[in-house]
């Protein structure tokens, strides 16, 4: 059964195929650090969600939707519309080369993520093994 | 949606005379100390004062440049304030040079965070010019920076868009003294650049066409530049054909046989373009096994071959790649590299990780696991098939 994208059930769901990920595990041993979600509207998605992951050495350690209104401090935040999430989490774009060409924007510690890209890389097909629902 | 990137390229006898053209006041030669004493830092330095031009020089680059070299070349830059920063020298110059360039405009950044996904606005204080000394990197043509972390013995895959040369000038005089050992290992790499970068994931309608040229290129001036280093037009057309294999796969991105051979070189000091052209007959066979035989069949066809499969063409181009490489007297296997079977299994798990780690490895049509990767680096230490 389709789980809808952006909701706190879907992250949930994404925290539990990274834990279960022994590839994810070994890629991302040496990664600290958390992340925001910037979903931004489109189709049926009037309001910009943000979904909270806590990274820690191979490890989600918490993962939430944000309430409306609150503001989280991340490590990491990687923002763009629901359209753009969509092709990345089915496969239709690249992340690498949505971030390169501005459609998804990364900002954070680069050289975490420059000595990491396994771990990002491992982290986007988790995404994609999550079966999503989209509002579009 | 994708960019193509490419400097202006000026190419050919008398290229150097371009320098004569440009308009500034102050350049910044960034080479090393081997090129200095074959006189190439002064001609370039001569060049550029009669064109009135005031010149600061760091000449301290090594290969496989550190962190800490390019730290040092970017606070002389910004003492300095050119308007032009001019990289002089191979791969590891240019490199170098363009972490430097970042350093001196935006000053507020770790070199080892220039990544590919923030702007960094450059332009704003200088622009570049790569003039390289070898025919292989490709640097001259592309926005990667490779450099290396000296604690962990690991190369680090950086770059941005912003970071391409703005001028490449490739004088044919600057590589006609080239000894046959470094000629082979940078055509090499500019082979691997090209035959990496048509079977790519990212490859593309206009990188396509350049690395097939390039790989034509290649196969016709290799052993005749190496063989007879003052045949010009051997030499000439090696360096347009760097070049044109630098706009190649810097626009479609390398792939496996950059990611090992980045991890070997850098833990077991081999030169860039003699590992990864070690590893490139094995890592087709990989990708041949993963299912992109089509694309190594047409690189078959335009070297003259004809095949009734693709399995047949796939075979066919890497025994060609193999009898080059023996030709120019490359090694085909690890251990022929003289490391001992004890010292590479000791670093083997080092070697997985480095090259799964690399930037490159994700680029290619498939992506191996740390057990296809151990076993991956075991066949190429030992010169075996690729059965998987």
């Amino acid at each position: 059964m389709s789980i809808p994208f952006p909701s706190d059930q879907w992250i949930k769901a994404m925290m539990e195929d990274l834990n279960q990920s022994a590839s994810y595990e070994e890629a991302a041993k040496n990664w600290e650090g958390d992340f925001v979600f910037v979903i931004e509207p489109g189709g049926k998605l009037e309001k910009t969600v943000l979904l909270y992951m806590d990274l820690w050495h191979g490890k989600c350690r918490n993962a939430y939707e944000i309430p409306e209104g609150e503001t989280v401090k991340s490590a990491f935040r990687l923002s763009g519309p629901v359209s753009v999430w969509k092709k990345v989490m089915t496969k239709q774009l690249d992340p690498m080369q949505a971030m390169m060409t501005g459609q998804l924007k990364l900002t954070g510690n680069m050289a975490m993520v420059m000595r990491n890209v396994r771990a990002a890389k491992e982290l986007v097909e988790s995404c994609t093994r999550i079966p999503t629902e989209f509002p579009l | 949606m994708w960019y193509f990137q490419s400097p202006q390229i000026v190419y050919g006898e008398s290229a150097l005379s371009h320098l004569s053209q440009i308009s500034g006041q102050k350049a910044f030669l960034v080479s090393d100390h081997t090129l200095e004493r074959l006189g190439l830092v002064e001609k370039i330095r001569s060049l550029l004062q009669e064109n009135h031009f005031q010149v600061e020089t760091y000449l301290d680059v090594e290969s496989d440049p550190s962190v800490v070299i390019v730290e040092q070349g970017a606070q002389k830059m910004i003492q300095f304030e050119p308007d032009w920063i001019i990289a002089l020298g191979g791969g590891s110059v240019m490199d170098a040079t363009k972490a430097m360039w970042v350093l001196y405009e935006r000053p507020d950044i770790d070199p080892v965070a220039i990544s590919p996904v923030e702007p960094l606005y450059l332009r704003k204080k200088a622009r570049m010019i790569a003039i390289p000394t070898t025919a292989g990197t490709g640097s001259e043509a592309t926005w990667a920076i490779v450099l290396s972390d000296r604690d962990t013995h690991q190369k680090l895959g950086l770059g941005n868009r912003e970071c391409i040369p703005d001028l490449a000038i490739l004088d044919p005089e600057l590589i006609v003294n080239l000894p046959p050992r470094i000629t082979a290992d940078t055509g090499l790499d500019a082979l691997t650049h090209a035959i990496e970068g048509y079977t790519s994931a990212w490859h593309n309608d206009f990188s396509d066409g350049l690395c097939l040229q390039a790989i034509r290129l290649i196969f016709s001036y290799l052993p005749r530049a190496y063989h007879n280093g003052k045949d010009l037009e051997a030499r000439e057309h090696m360096q347009n054909a760097a070049t044109i294999a630098g706009l190649g796969f810097g626009n479609a991105m390398a792939a496996l046989a950059h990611g090992m051979g980045h991890a070997l070189g850098a833990r077991f000091n081999i030169p860039h373009g003699r590992a990864v052209a070690l590893f490139l007959p094995y890592t087709m066979a990989y990708y041949a096994n993963g299912g992109v035989e089509s694309r190594y069949r047409e690189i078959a066809q335009i070297l003259g071959g004809t095949f009734t499969t693709d399995q047949e063409a796939v075979r066919w181009l890497i025994d060609k790649i193999r009898d080059l490489e023996t030709e120019v007297g490359q090694p085909l296997s690890i251990s022929e590299l003289g490391i001992e079977e004890k010292t590479f299994e000791d670093d083997l798990d080092n070697l997985v990780s480095f090259a799964l780690n690399d930037s490159q490895t994700l680029m290619g049509i498939r992506i191996p696991d740390t057990d296809e990767l151990t076993r991956l680096f075991r066949v190429t230490y030992h010169g075996k098939d690729v059965s998987f």
